[in-house]
């Protein structure tokens, strides 16, 4: 019995751990322009895709990793480059609508030039399963929560110590007022796509040896780190941590205890209970208008 | 491009007209619905392929009927509600002989009323049983069905000796369709199903499933019913949870890229599959061994890609139409479905077709072979 509800914990955590690292991506952008970037989970494919490719290439893997992270990463400025920023002073949910265009056409690139089958990646520790009190985990399990963490902790020191991070959180509290204090807010924009591609990609190529890779792998991955990135509080690193893990251990426990017919719906009977009594999420700021 | 042909086909009708017969250049037209792009397109895409390489084929070799084949085509996107109007368009605007496609049961389902309206043949290229049973006019099919896939896995087990089995479809069209045809026959093979349980499409961890049904008393195997990324992920966690049960899965796996995707995990699984997959593993006598093998060859010279069994499925429903033309000897729409309900020991890509008035595919169970993956390659089983 132990080892079952271990086993559904550590399916829970793995899935869970992809989920918030598809999160802070959603964070990022939100936490720099308002905008809820609906192409992140295209940075997620384009990552785990390049890789692939790049390693039955014949790449090494450590390499390829790098290559895809700055394909992803240069994905992300153009995307900002070419359809953001010409966009200039839109309303938001303008901007949002370009992202969902802007993934469309990533996504459509990727299926006319990187082919419509599935790929794989070698594992990076090896395939055999750790077994612990009965349960198994897998070691690319451990490199997901393990790089997860390191990643949203590198994100609050970078927030919270240096003056580019505290650049972006003024940039989106308020545009005109960082502006007028010198803050370049049309960098800052820049950065945070190129940032949270790079992070998506991060992501992608993580978990690309347990989910496999294609090219229309980045709407799921979008869809589910965006419910998890709403519900732990858009914004927030650690709420996307909570909301990721959160998302993957109730699907894990009911597919394991209920039926696996009402996976999917658990999660959203979830967020909507959260953001029906927590509408900021779990940890999300309360939005205050200073007068 | 779609233009183009047309007025080409509205200036040769005009020539026609002028002479007042038809010439012996008229082309033969051949309608196609795929879905090529979507999330369906790894199976429209072959199909595309295949229809598009053997129309330039028989071309050269003087076309049918000593008349040419011209291939109109749509992409559905893979939505069904698509290929409704993209039908529509090949009956009424492009004035097709013979419609090949419908690449989902969901497309050909509604594709169907619309052939039999308009009394045109058309071969479907999806799965499902509901398409030709009851047998419709004008409506025909080249794959094998999932309710024969899952006999053919049920004859397998029983002759094993494995009757406690737990089944793992996929949430999709294909895996539910599988599920209920699954359970539709497991009595008739004297299996019990004790387990049911299903994942979706792009699910990127199936473990907790599977240890649901490790813990199911007596269960004695695993089918899975999925297609592309889903069962290789499964077949993954079943060997990270060490479970010793014999794995199998359906023909939706039956392509190199599942043995790519699953790796060492993959050893040991059976399943049912099309001549194919094995084409070079067929013994000699083989009726099936020279048509298969030439059409592996040919596609992976002309795309440099792996031939699929989705595209043999394209094949197939080529060869029967312009087999049936052949036999009709014109494109006269009723000579050419009674000469195609009249196909008789046609060996394709799938299997022997021996159509009826009744039996609108004609394969029987012995068209799928029996498969399991032996040092990261095929194995035929007898």
């Amino acid at each position: 019995m132990l080892s079952e509800l271990l086993q559904f914990l550590f399916s829970g955590l793995t899935v869970g751990a992809m989920y918030a690292l598809a999160a802070v991506g959603f964070s990022l952008i939100y936490s720099a322009s308002g905008v809820i970037n609906f192409a992140q989970g295209e940075f997620i494919m384009l990552g785990g895709m390049s890789a692939a490719l790049l390693v039955q290439a014949g790449v090494p893997l450590p390499l390829a990793i790098a290559l895809a992270v700055l394909v992803a990463a240069a994905a992300g400025l153009i995307v900002e480059k070419l359809a953001i920023e010409p966009a200039g002073n839109s309303e938001v949910v303008t901007l949002v609508i370009i992202t969902i265009g802007a993934s469309l056409t990533l996504r459509g690139l990727a299926e006319v030039f990187l082919g419509k089958g599935n790929h794989a990646l070698p594992a990076f520790s090896g395939e055999d399963p750790l077994v612990i009190f009965g349960a198994t985990l897998m070691p690319q399990s451990l490199w997901v929560m393990g790089v997860t963490l390191v990643v949203v902790l590198a994100l609050g020191l970078f927030f919270g110590r240096t003056t580019l991070g505290k650049g972006v959180l003024a940039t989106s509290c308020n545009k005109l007022a960082a502006q007028l204090v010198g803050i370049n807010t049309r960098f800052i924009l820049l950065l945070a796509f190129g940032l949270s591609a790079a992070l998506g990609a991060v992501g992608g190529i993580l978990v690309a040896p347990m989910t496999y890779t294609s090219y229309d792998v980045g709407i799921m991955m979008g869809l589910k780190g965006f419910v998890a990135a709403a519900l732990g509080g858009l914004g927030s690193g650690f709420g996307a941590i909570v909301g990721g893990l959160l998302l993957g251990i109730v699907e894990a426990m009911t597919a394991g205890y209920i039926s696996s017919a009402y996976k999917d719906a658990m999660p959203f009977v979830l967020i909507l209970l959260i953001l029906f009594f927590l509408p900021q999420g779990l940890f999300g700021k309360k939005a205050t208008d200073r007068v | 491009m779609e233009k183009r042909t047309f007025i080409k086909f509205t200036l040769a009708a005009a020539a026609c007209a002028a002479i007042g017969t038809a010439t012996a250049a008229d082309p033969i037209r051949i309608g196609a619905v795929l879905s090529v792009t979507g999330p369906a397109a790894y199976l429209g895409d072959p199909e595309l392929k295949t229809l598009q390489m053997y129309v330039e084929t028989l071309n050269k070799s003087g076309g049918v009927l000593g008349r040419p084949l011209e291939l109109v085509h749509y992409d559905d996107g893979s939505e069904a509600g698509k290929a409704n109007g993209f039908a529509k368009r090949l009956i009424e605007n492009d004035k097709v002989d013979f419609i090949i496609g419908g690449t989902t049961s969901g497309a050909t389902m509604a594709i169907a009323p619309l052939v039999e309206r308009a009394q045109v043949p058309f071969i479907s290229l999806a799965g499902a049983v509901v398409i030709v049973e009851p047998a419709k006019k004008w409506v025909f099919k080249t794959p094998h069905t999932d309710r024969m896939a899952a006999e053919r896995v049920f004859d397998d087990m029983k002759k094993a000796g494995l009757t406690k089995v737990a089944l793992l479809s996929e949430n999709s069209g294909f895996g539910q369709s599988g599920r209920k045809e699954a359970q539709a026959v497991a009595a008739k093979y004297g299996i019990t199903l004790v387990a049911d349980e299903t994942y979706g499409p792009k699910d990127t961890d199936m473990t907790a499933q599977l240890t649901k049904i490790k813990g199911v008393p007596g269960v004695q195997a695993v089918f899975v019913f999925g297609l592309g990324q889903g069962p290789a992920v499964v077949t993954k966690n079943f060997a990270q949870l060490g479970i010793k049960l014999p794995l199998y899965q359906s023909h939706g796996v039956a392509s190199d890229e599942y043995i790519r995707l699953a790796g060492a995990a993959a050893e040991g699984v059976r399943l049912p599959s099309p001549a194919l997959p094995v084409a070079a593993k067929l013994p000699a006598t083989d009726p099936q061994k020279k048509v298969v093998s030439d059409y592996a060859k040919l596609f992976a010279e002309r795309w440099k890609a792996e031939p699929s069994t989705f595209g043999g499925y394209a094949y197939d429903g080529l060869m029967l139409a312009t087999d049936a033309m052949r036999r009709a000897g014109s494109t006269d729409k009723g000579k050419v479905r009674d000469a195609l309900e009249a196909t008789t020991n046609f060996v394709a890509t799938s299997g022997a077709f021996n159509m009826s008035a009744s039996d609108h595919m004609g394969l029987s169970l012995s068209a799928f072979r029996m498969l399991e993956i032996r040092n990261g390659d095929w194995t035929l089983l007898n």
